[in-house]
Parts: C-alpha cells; sequence; structure tokens
C-alpha cells in the first residue's frame, strides 16, 4: 500500500517535469541564457510557496504522518564541497540538458539516449565514491 | 487554455512541485532526486569499493519506487498529454540554429542532433551524452544534493549550504553554455 502511495507521488512528479517543459534540453538551455522568465518562475514559484509551507510547518510544530517528526534537517556547514560541487553539477546540467529528475522522466517519454546520460551519472556518482576522501569537503 | 494538453506555465508547474515536497515531508521523508543513484551503485555492490556506497539502501526503496513513478509519468505525460514540442524564446532558437547548427527548437522537446537514438554511434554525441552525465552524477553528491534537495527542499528550509550550492549550479550552468558551448559545438 505505502509502495503504491510512492509510485503515485513519483507518477504526479513526473507529470509536472515533463508538463513544465523542465526536463526540456532547450528550457535548460534558455534558462542559461536569461532569455525566458519560465524556469526561474517554476524554481522562484516553488520555492516562495516551499519556504512558507516549512514556516507554517515549524511555527505549529506539524507532524509527519504517524506523529514522527518532519524530515527537516539542518545541512552540515561548509563551503568548499557546495561550491565546487555545486559548479561540477551546473557544469553537466548544462551540457545534458537534465537534471537527475527529469532524466528518469525522459526514459519514460521514450528518448532512450538519456540512458547513456544516467550511465554516465551512475559513473559519476561511483567515481566520487571512490575519490571522496581526497577531495576537500 | 487546455490544461491537459498545452504546456504547463510555470504558475502551475512551480507550487506542483512545492506539493510535492510537502506530500514526500508528510511521508516522513525527503524531497531529492540524486540519492537514488547513490542507491543504485550500493545494489550493483559498489560497497566492495568505498564505504560511501555501505549503506542500508534498503530503506532507500521508497524512494526507487518515486523513480518508476516518474519513469510512467513521463509516458503518460508524453503519450497523452503533450504534442513534444517545446517552443522557447524565438532569439535562442535562432542563436542555436546559427551558432550550433541545432534547428529542432519548437519541433522536438530534445534536440534530436543530441538525443535522436541514431546518433549514439557519433562519437562525439556519445561523449556529450557520458561527461554531461558524469559531472551531474559527480557534482550532486559532492555537492550532496542536485536541483530538487538543494534548490527546492534546501533553500524552502532556508539553508545556507543550498544557496552555496544552487549558486554554484549556476556559476557552473553559466560556464558550460557561454564559455564552453562555443568551444565545444563550433
Amino acid at each position: 500500500m505505502k509502495y503504491i502511495s510512492y509510485l503515485t507521488i513519483g507518477i504526479f512528479f513526473g507529470i509536472i517535469m515533463y508538463k513544465s517543459e523542465a526536463a526540456s534540453w532547450f528550457r535548460i538551455y534558455e534558462m542559461f541564457q536569461f532569455e525566458s522568465f519560465h524556469m526561474y518562475g517554476i524554481i522562484g514559484s516553488a520555492l516562495a510557496i516551499g519556504v512558507i509551507g516549512v514556516q507554517i510547518i515549524k511555527k505549529y510544530k506539524i507532524k509527519a504522518i504517524g506523529g514522527n517528526k518532519m524530515n527537516l534537517h539542518p545541512k552540515t556547514k561548509s563551503v568548499a564541497r557546495y561550491l565546487i560541487g555545486g559548479i561540477i553539477f551546473g557544469l553537466g546540467w548544462a551540457l545534458a540538458g537534465a537534471c537527475p529528475g527529469p532524466m528518469y522522466v525522459l526514459v519514460g517519454a521514450g528518448y532512450y539516449s538519456i540512458l547513456v546520460v544516467i550511465g554516465g551519472a551512475l559513473l559519476g556518482t561511483f567515481v566520487y565514491g571512490l575519490v571522496k576522501n581526497k577531495l576537500p569537503h | 487554455m487546455n490544461l491537459l494538453y498545452d504546456p504547463w506555465p510555470w504558475y502551475v508547474a512551480g507550487p506542483l512541485i512545492a506539493l510535492t515536497m510537502f506530500i514526500l515531508l508528510y511521508a516522513g521523508k525527503q524531497f531529492g532526486m540524486s540519492s537514488n543513484l547513490r542507491t543504485m551503485c550500493s545494489i550493483g555492490g559498489a560497497g566492495r569499493y568505498s564505504d560511501f556506497f555501505k549503506f542500508d539502501w534498503r530503506a532507500q526503496r521508497w524512494n526507487l519506487i518515486v523513480v518508476v513513478g516518474a519513469v510512467i509519468g513521463g509516458f503518460i505525460a508524453s503519450q497523452f498529454m503533450s504534442d513534444n514540442k517545446v517552443v522557447i524564446n524565438p532569439d535562442v532558437a535562432q542563436q542555436l540554429s546559427t551558432d550550433y547548427g541545432i534547428e529542432s527548437a519548437g519541433e522536438a522537446y530534445l534536440p534530436p542532433e543530441l538525443f535522436a537514438s541514431e546518433n549514439l554511434s557519433d562519437p562525439f554525441v556519445l561523449a556529450i551524452l557520458i561527461i554531461g552525465g558524469f559531472l551531474v552524477g559527480f557534482g550532486a553528491r559532492y555537492a550532496g544534493g542536485c536541483t530538487s534537495g538543494h534548490a527546492i527542499s534546501g533553500l524552502s528550509n532556508l539553508q545556507l549550504p543550498s544557496l552555496i550550492a544552487v549558486i554554484g549550479f549556476f556559476i557552473g550552468g553559466l560556464i558550460m553554455i557561454h564559455l564552453l558551448f562555443p568551444l565545444i559545438f563550433s
């Protein structure tokens, strides 16, 4: 039963990504050219509602299902890992024109070349695991 | 406007993404799509090579189910809810055509020049897809999250680390599009 819920959330998310064109290479390119408000509108409005919602959750101590605490942990403080990791991610995001969520969505949409991108992403994750301890964090 | 068939404007999509995040928070989980890659590495036996992959991936099964859902969602949306053409700013479409020979803006969802299956035999295209993916996977784990984990979840929780990461995403993206694309594609 729980798995049906997660499957439904995934389907819902996949449809949003595809229908909003956030999964389109063209939209990512256009965003980095600052030639359209579309992607900024998506991220900005999600964020505005997200910030307000999280503040409400914290203020009224709203619990997750089953009375558990919401999964809102502070992230470990650092600059190097977020900045360097972020720049590396951004280079790939712009080159492949897709971030992880949309990659899966595009598989379902039948763009099988994206499987090569996902293969590359798995390899990148694996290599990070190998060299992790040698990198500044 | 035909909501079922036309592309969704930002003010529909953004709030629905926030809703996705709140549903996952209510379920006691977190919204983040890149941690799945680590889970898949662990399932594939990467724990033999690095302790980074030695964790209880079974606790992450829910997130893999979300991935399966996202694939199905992509199928449903592309088959029944879209004409699979993305219209962008005509100036950008013109620039793509003039500078890089990418002529498919307005005609396709992804440029076939890069994503048509028959172009996979082109080493240049193959390299772009693999390197692009590699940087996304490596960078997402190094930064501890991707667009969903940092730009949506982390920033919604007013996390400074997420702001640094998102600034990094844009530095990297702008370097790629404005400095490296002209070198790679022309």
